[in-house]
């Protein structure tokens, strides 16, 4: 389920034999899940892919769909998502829970974009009771940023 | 990765972001990462490696109160 980059393969990010597996994996959706794109393709190394790759996806499934903004020009909605830096994917629903992944989605970020997609889909973060509990609990802001790399 | 996300479902007062560390060197550089996973929680506060949910829970709950101590001495 790795993509691969686009010079390798042509037209697609998502190799052919993965659309199945993937296709699959997205058959557990729920509810429509948006993923809002921000980028700015021509000063972005990845800028390309990570659209490509997003639009790809959200080919797989019906209850998937993708907005594409521009970092520079878009200014209201990146001041609305709390942006800044690209290329930036937000997960949501109805809701935008927080979740924002910054750079191109490949390898086992590819793997991160879909869970929080299923669990944004799903409506349930699937943890614990005991640390739901200790997370709603939470009173004042927390910012996670975890930093990863695609292999 | 994926339990950050997660974390952000639970409470509005949480964001998670997946940073691609060798996309965005600046932060990679501010922030010490030399190996991955790595988080950071508030600035202040960062696991190296990935950590399990009760263990993650629990570096929030003391990095907010490590916070708290700072604002009030």
């Amino acid at each position: 389920m790795r993509p691969r980059h686009r010079e390798d393969y042509g037209v697609s990010l998502i190799r052919e034999e993965d659309k199945s597996a993937i296709g699959d994996v997205l058959k557990s959706l729920v509810n429509p899940v948006k993923l809002v794109h921000f980028t700015q393709e021509l000063n972005l190394p990845y800028g390309r892919e990570a659209r490509e790759l997003l639009q790809d996806l959200a080919a797989l499934s019906d209850k998937l769909s993708v907005e594409v903004f521009n970092l520079l020009l878009d200014k209201e909605r990146v001041a609305e998502y709390g942006i800044d830096k690209g290329p930036a994917t937000i997960v949501r629903n109805g809701k935008d829970y927080g979740i924002r992944l910054y750079g191109l989605p490949a390898g086992y970020e590819f793997s991160t974009l879909l869970d929080a997609i299923i669990a944004v889909s799903q409506g349930d973060s699937g943890l614990e009771a005991e640390t739901r509990k200790k997370l709603q609990e939470i009173s004042r802001p927390v910012h996670l940023q975890v930093f990863t790399t695609p292999t | 990765m994926r339990l950050a996300h997660r974390f952000a479902m639970e409470n509005d007062l949480i964001r998670a972001d997946m940073v691609e560390a060798t996309e965005f060197p600046d932060l990679s550089t501010r922030y010490h990462v030399y190996a991955v996973p790595k988080t950071v929680i508030n600035e202040n506060a960062f696991i190296e490696g990935s950590a399990p949910e009760g263990q993650l829970i629990e570096a929030i709950v003391n990095a907010l109160e490590e916070n708290t101590r700072k604002s009030e001495s």
